[in-house]
């Protein structure tokens, strides 16, 4: 899967950015994984506040949620791909 | 500040399935009840903190210290040893549920709302959800973006960028925790007022002119909102990270603010400051309107100080200027706004907003 944190680099941005690539290399999921700070960029997918976690190129995620949350949303779509 | 909704205008219908089916199940259920009782049973265990704090501290400052009752040095102590610990609890407590109630409001549905509205009507709106929609500074670029780019009015939309900083949950629980709570009360109203003031003198000027070219141009998507699947237990546990995060943030300036506030209260003269700081000297709310710019954020440990200054004879509406200066007039949200803004218009905002917080000063030392 393709994933994209998109942040302005406040500190939950950055949160969920070290969050995302933590649980990628835990739990060996095939990802690439992307950190996006372009305002222009960020207001394509519809959004105002940040973080958002985006997979695929669709919104799953906005605001931090915590490290479970982000775990269990990319589960269920690395679950869905095998 | 974070927001908690999922977009769905993307998600596919399966991943949406997938996803918003999680928590409505019953272990989710169960995960609810659990969490309602550990909050209530930390309500019950605040409430009796906050109820041993004052025999606690008067017995740390007189009983185990061993200071005369009445002596400068004991007084300041037993004044630290109870703010302290009371302003921590406070601020842990009422920032819960300002997060916990902020929670359930996003800036996407704040932008709905704001559709359409007309100047005036939008202004107030905007400035009341100014108040309770999760902000953080660092999205204020994308947030302006996004609410003019939907047709939102240029003074609506700063009618809410006014209000969102200037109404700083922490300085109102700090004014409600030092203060009676009415001067939280005035706080809170003379910020909305002036947010609602300086949106609607900025939509006068027409200055849409002033903003950056480029933002006329950005294209922005179209993300529907979902059905908020949130959960309580969720919602809480939102909360109590961002209590965690703002109450570990400030406690530092807390108890420094406290401390030499402590110091004021035990060993600066009765009314020695009514001089400079009392209603009569007038150049004293501009002068703290320009104090409180680089004191930006500080606002927890400005008000301890503040209130041993009026103790001693400082003004309320010099004070209340200086406190909204503090947090609304902030140098880092004007540098980011910068990307968007012209500086002719970053000056007028400063100068609108300068302007409406002198004139609230002098009301307040006016009319109380």
């Amino acid at each position: 899967m393709n994933i994209r944190v998109l942040g302005m680099n406040c500190p939950s941005c950055m949160r969920m950015k070290a969050d995302v690539e933590s649980i990628l290399a835990h739990r060996g999921w095939e990802a690439h994984m992307e950190y996006v700070s372009d305002t222009a960029e960020i207001l394509r997918y519809g959004v105002m506040s940040t973080p958002v976690l985006v997979v695929d190129d669709q919104v799953v995620m906005v605001g931090y949620r915590g490290a479970a949350w982000i775990e269990a949303v990319l589960g269920i779509i690395a679950g869905k791909a095998d | 500040m974070t927001s908690v909704h999922i977009f769905m205008g993307k998600v596919s219908e399966s991943m949406a399935h997938a996803i918003s089916s999680q928590p409505a199940t019953s272990p989710a259920r169960k995960q609810d009840l659990r969490a309602y009782l550990i909050v209530g049973l930390a309500g019950i265990l605040w409430l009796a903190a906050y109820n041993v704090i004052q025999p606690t501290a008067i017995w740390l400052a007189y009983g185990l210290l061993g200071l005369a009752q009445g002596s400068h040095l004991g007084e300041s102590l037993a004044f630290f040893f109870y703010d302290v610990p009371k302003i921590i609890l406070l601020l842990g407590g009422m920032i819960f549920l300002i997060t916990l109630l902020r929670s359930f409001f996003t800036a996407e549905q704040t932008r709905a709302w704001l559709g359409g509205k007309r100047q005036g009507v939008g202004n107030v709106l905007a400035a009341a959800l100014g108040i309770i929609t999760p902000f953080c500074s660092c999205s204020a670029v994308p947030l302006f973006i996004g609410f003019v780019e939907s047709g939102i009015p240029l003074g609506i939309t700063f009618s809410f960028l006014v209000s969102a900083p200037v109404v700083n949950e922490v300085a109102l629980v700090m004014l409600f925790g030092m203060f009676v709570w009415k001067v939280a009360g005035l706080y809170l109203l003379s910020g909305l007022t002036i947010a609602i003031i300086a949106g609607m003198v900025i939509g006068r000027l027409k200055l849409e002119r002033y903003v950056e070219d480029f933002v006329w141009q950005i294209k922005v998507g179209k993300g529907g909102i979902l059905r908020d699947r949130t959960t309580s237990a969720e919602r809480f546990q939102i909360a109590w990270g961002s209590t965690k995060e703002i109450v570990g943030k400030v406690s530092l300036y807390v108890a420094v603010g406290i401390a030499i506030g402590a110091g004021i209260h035990g060993y600066v003269p009765e009314s020695a400051l009514a001089g400079i700081l009392g209603k009569g000297a007038w150049w004293s709310v501009p002068a703290a309107v320009i104090l409180g710019v680089p004191l930006y954020s500080n606002a927890a440990g400005v008000i301890p100080i503040v209130h041993a200054l009026m103790e001693k004879g400082a003004a309320l509406g010099t004070v209340l200027a200086f406190m909204m200066s503090v947090v609304g007039l902030s140098l880092p949200e004007m540098v980011i706004l910068r990307r968007v803004l012209k500086p002719q218009l970053i000056a007028i905002f400063i100068g609108v907003v300068a302007i409406a917080i002198i004139l609230t000063g002098y009301l307040f030392n006016l009319v109380l």
